[in-house]
């Protein structure tokens, strides 16, 4: 294979020569292999290799990037990205400082999982399906696992060089149940940084998971309007993620007068038991990094502290115009594109209250598990449950069919009134924004009951 | 590319190579201002072989490492599925046009231009508004050849102009957009804004939704993000294969309206998503779908049109992996119903423009559910504002069952689809 980091050392050297503000290049390296069942079958097996690059320029608060497969006329190509931030630039260009680093960074696991065998993932796989099938009146299953292990070379400049090398593994399983023309699906997502025992052990969660399929056949819609609805750690980790995560993320915000207006340090937005963070520093999570894709360090960023918002996530330009400090949070989804804004571990904090708590005062509700998927506008959101119960009279009623939930930002978090005390992280999920998507991130939180919630339905 | 095959050979039944290379150049805007143009140069190789009659898959950027690639295709090859299909030895295909060269001699300068031409026609209706603007243009090669002699190649030029906009009050926040794309470089942001500055008319004032059952209209964008992944889905020849599809075992019978047709055409000239073949070398075609209502066929690859006994419709499609059947462009015919006319006929209902949320559920069983990011109120036959806070859901299979009309005025949205809007008689409404 090519050697990145013997073209990594020259490209430092070469990077002095250009003029412009500030420039910096990726140079990456990547093997990944994926194993799909689709039914009974296993559908697809395949591995992939990459290795590439970008250059990315700022001349006057314009940018140029240049991405390439190709190693070859590495000068051209920084040529070209300093040619396009010239045609662009207009103004004067605005970073926040940060300190030139100099690190070569490990991937934090015993073993990279590329280095297991197919025969190895296989079985285990096949444990999986074999319980899914195992189940009366199901349909089909789809799995789809991935696994990725990648080595990073940033280097800019004001004279950072950082390698950082990262494993990633998803795995997701889904169970499709059918009777006459209807079809019910529950899917299970697990992630983890590279370590591969993290998917050892599923095998109840599977078995629940189909029966749970055949079990919505003749489950009741729920009826459309507004609810107490109460979330388990997995969907209200998508909850916080979608309805109030993306919005923190400054680069919707910096060049927006409105948009500052409303996103102003200290508005109110929660009860005083509402604190949400976003953190890459913690270790060993899907979203964890020491450093980030322009070489800034990971920070632990309070977004909302007693139910008030007091940080955001930066980049350095974001940092820079909004007179803040970097917090580490711009990221790239692989060479071939540039870095943006992005959320990494992001969790509500643990309350007080226990489950029967949450749930004892509710007359009528609904109970909503795991997730589907989640979107935002910025100001509304959706997310979708995989698993939903009525909650009645204080307890857990009958299973409905899966339902989608939606919110607006600046009333909904005001409505959450009990945070559980059981905090989970949920490290199956993947993030889409622009065209970089799935972004490995977890997202966490404990039970949360939130009231007036609108559901959609029948 | 023959070096790879001849390596292949020695070790496997079968084999295919797959490239794929590309240029692209987007410019973008922020904040209604250039901000950053960037050059994107890549190509990547794909390898699949038959070995002990097993299929192999590897894929790699690195052309000249064709040792690793075959290694690793072979490895795969252990635990691969067995192939049930011959690669084609086709080497003639339709002349189908998706090239043209005027694209390569658009400038930069160009480009700009017509992005910086585009807001101002939007921030001049609208002064307060922030948008983003993405002007982008491409070639990209494809080239495929099999150990059976077949082989195909083609280039393929693309060019894109679209806007979003956002306009916040308040709390209050309104998002508007279109974007529109073509082989040949588009020239007249004019029929980008214009959808635009509708959107922004119509957004004007506030109207409030009932929670209850009311007439809907899915303007063309409304259709494809709530009515088009469940169609999607249920005929994907994979899914049907594994009886998950809702119609899988309907063939030939009449499961929608019969006003509704629905096909799948990768042959219209300098359309994005058109091509000669598809990416495992089969002649395109165009598939129906949907013929007055009643279900026509089903989309399939070599291996799964093999496995369910039938032939490939030219829509085996890679995106990162083995080639999977995937539509090419979905269109849906136009009917003799013009919008002014659905809207007159109704007393009160919603016309959705976007239905956030709405691919997220039970998309296999045909529901969704979301929330009217873009959507209006409308009563007694007029529009009388954007409503918001409102949940609409239904079931693809009930609400395409009996549509009171189609639309006579189709469009093209994302280059995936060619739809009229389509007027249904209710749907489960849920407000605030």
């Amino acid at each position: 294979m090519t050697d990145i980091e013997a073209i990594g050392r020259q490209l430092a050297e070469a990077l002095k020569g250009f003029s412009a503000d500030y420039i910096e290049a990726r140079l990456e390296e990547s093997q990944r292999s994926h194993i799909t069942y689709r039914g009974k079958e296993l559908e697809s097996v395949g591995q992939a290799t990459a290795i590439g690059g970008n250059v990315r320029a700022l001349v006057r608060g314009g940018w140029g990037f240049v991405s390439f497969d190709s190693l070859s006329d590495l000068p051209g190509r920084i040529e070209l990205a300093v040619k396009q931030a010239r045609l662009v630039g207009k103004e004067e260009s605005k970073l926040a400082p940060v300190e030139p680093v100099v690190d070569i960074v490990s991937s934090e696991i015993d073993k990279n999982p590329l280095t297991i065998s197919l025969a190895e993932k296989k079985q285990l796989l096949d444990e999986y399906n074999a319980l899914i099938w195992r189940t009366p009146k199901l349909q089909t299953s789809i799995i789809v696992y991935g696994d990725s292990h990648k080595k990073v070379i940033f280097l800019s400049s004001s004279g950072s060089y950082i390698e950082q090398e990262r494993s990633d593994i998803a795995l997701r399983l889904t169970a499709v149940a059918t009777e006459g023309s209807e079809v019910q699906q529950v899917g299970l997502s697990i992630g983890s940084r590279g370590d591969f025992s993290s998917i050892h052990g599923l095998h109840q969660q599977v078995e629940q998971m189909a029966k749970h399929a055949v079990e919505l056949l003749s489950a009741p819609q729920v009826k459309g309007g507004e609810y107490t609805v109460v979330l388990d750690p997995v969907l209200a980790g998508v909850f916080v993620h979608e309805a109030f995560g993306h919005l923190s993320e400054s680069d919707f915000v910096y060049e927006n007068d409105r948009l500052r207006q409303i996103m102003v340090l200290g508005r109110k937005f929660g009860s005083t038991e509402l604190n949400i963070v976003d953190s890459a520093a913690i270790p060993g999570l899907r979203g964890s990094y020491k450093y980030d894709d322009e070489g800034v360090p990971a920070t632990k960023t309070y977004l909302i502290r007693e139910g008030e918002l007091v940080g955001r996530l930066h980049s350095r330009e974001t940092a820079a115009k909004m007179g803040e400090k970097p917090t580490g949070n711009a990221r790239a989804i692989n060479y071939r594109y540039p870095p943006i804004v992005r959320m990494t571990n992001t969790y509500i904090e643990p309350g007080s209250a226990s489950f029967d708590q949450i749930i004892g005062d509710i007359k009528e509700g609904v109970y909503a598990k795991n997730w589907f998927g989640g979107t935002t506008s910025m100001e509304m959101f959706t997310f979708s449950a995989g698993e939903t119960y009525m909650i009645r009279h204080g307890k857990l009623a009958e299973a409905l069919r899966p339902v989608v939930l939606t919110g607006n930002v600046f009333t909904t978090l005001n409505n959450i009134d009990a945070i559980g005390d059981d905090l989970e992280m949920n490290q199956g999920g993947g993030c889409g924004k622009g065209a970089q998507m799935p972004l490995p991130v977890s997202n966490g939180s404990p039970h949360i009951r939130i009231r007036h919630c609108l559901v959609g339905g029948r | 590319m023959e070096n790879i095959l001849a390596q292949a050979k020695k070790v496997a039944e079968e084999a295919e190579v797959f490239m794929v290379s590309s240029e692209e150049t987007p410019v973008q805007f922020e904040a209604n201002r250039l901000k950053h143009i960037q050059s994107k140069q890549s190509t990547s190789v794909a390898l699949r072989i038959v070995r002990q009659g097993r299929l192999g898959y590897a894929a790699t950027t690195e052309l000249s490492d064709a040792q690793n690639l075959v290694d690793n295709a072979v490895e795969t090859a252990q635990f691969g599925m067995p192939a049930r299909f011959e690669l084609p030895s086709t080497t003639s295909y339709p002349q189908i046009d998706v090239f043209d060269p005027d694209i390569e001699s658009i400038s930069i300068g160009e480009m700009i231009k017509l992005g910086e031409e585009l807001i101002a026609m939007v921030t001049s209706h609208t002064p307060d508004i922030v948008c983003e603007a993405m002007v982008t243009k491409g070639i990209i090669s494809f080239r495929i050849i099999n150990s059976r002699g077949g082989q195909a190649n083609y280039r393929k030029s693309i060019f894109g102009l679209g806007i979003e906009g956002s306009l916040i009050r308040g709390t209050d926040m309104l998002f508007v957009g279109e974007s529109q794309s073509s082989c040949h470089p588009l020239t007249q942001p004019k029929a980008v804004a214009e959808v635009v500055l509708q959107q922004l008319e119509l957004a004007k004032n506030r109207a409030s939704a009932p929670t209850k059952q009311l007439p809907v209209i899915f303007t063309p964008r409304g259709v494809a993000n709530a009515l088009i992944p469940p169609l999607m889905a249920a005929f994907n020849g994979k899914t049907v294969l594994e009886g998950a599809s809702p119609i899988g075992n309907r063939l030939g019978q009449t499961v929608f309206d019969p006003k509704l047709w629905l096909w799948d055409d990768p042959t219209i000239a300098y359309r994005p998503n058109s091509r000669p073949c598809d990416d495992e070398g089969i002649p395109s075609q165009r598939t129906p779908l949907i013929e007055q209502g009643t279900v026509a066929n089903f989309l399939y690859d070599l291996q799964t049109a093999a496995q369910a006994h039938t032939k490939s419709t030219g829509n085996g499609s890679r995106s990162g992996g083995l080639p999977v059947p995937s539509p090419t462009a979905l269109i849906i015919a136009p009917g003799k119903t013009t919008l002014d006319e659905m809207v007159n006929d109704i007393k009160e209902g919603l016309v959705i423009e976007q239905l956030m949320g709405a691919g997220q559920g039970n998309v296999l069983g045909g529901d969704f559910s979301g929330n009217v990011l873009l959507g209006y109120k409308v009563e007694s036959g007029k529009i009388v504002g954007r409503v918001k806070d409102t949940m609409v859901s239904g079931n693809v299979y009930q609400v395409l069952k009996e549509v009171i009309a189609i639309g006579s005025e189709a469009k093209w949205v994302g280059g995936f689809l060619n739809t009229p809007p389509i007027y249904c008689p209710g749907l489960s409404v849920a407000s605030k």
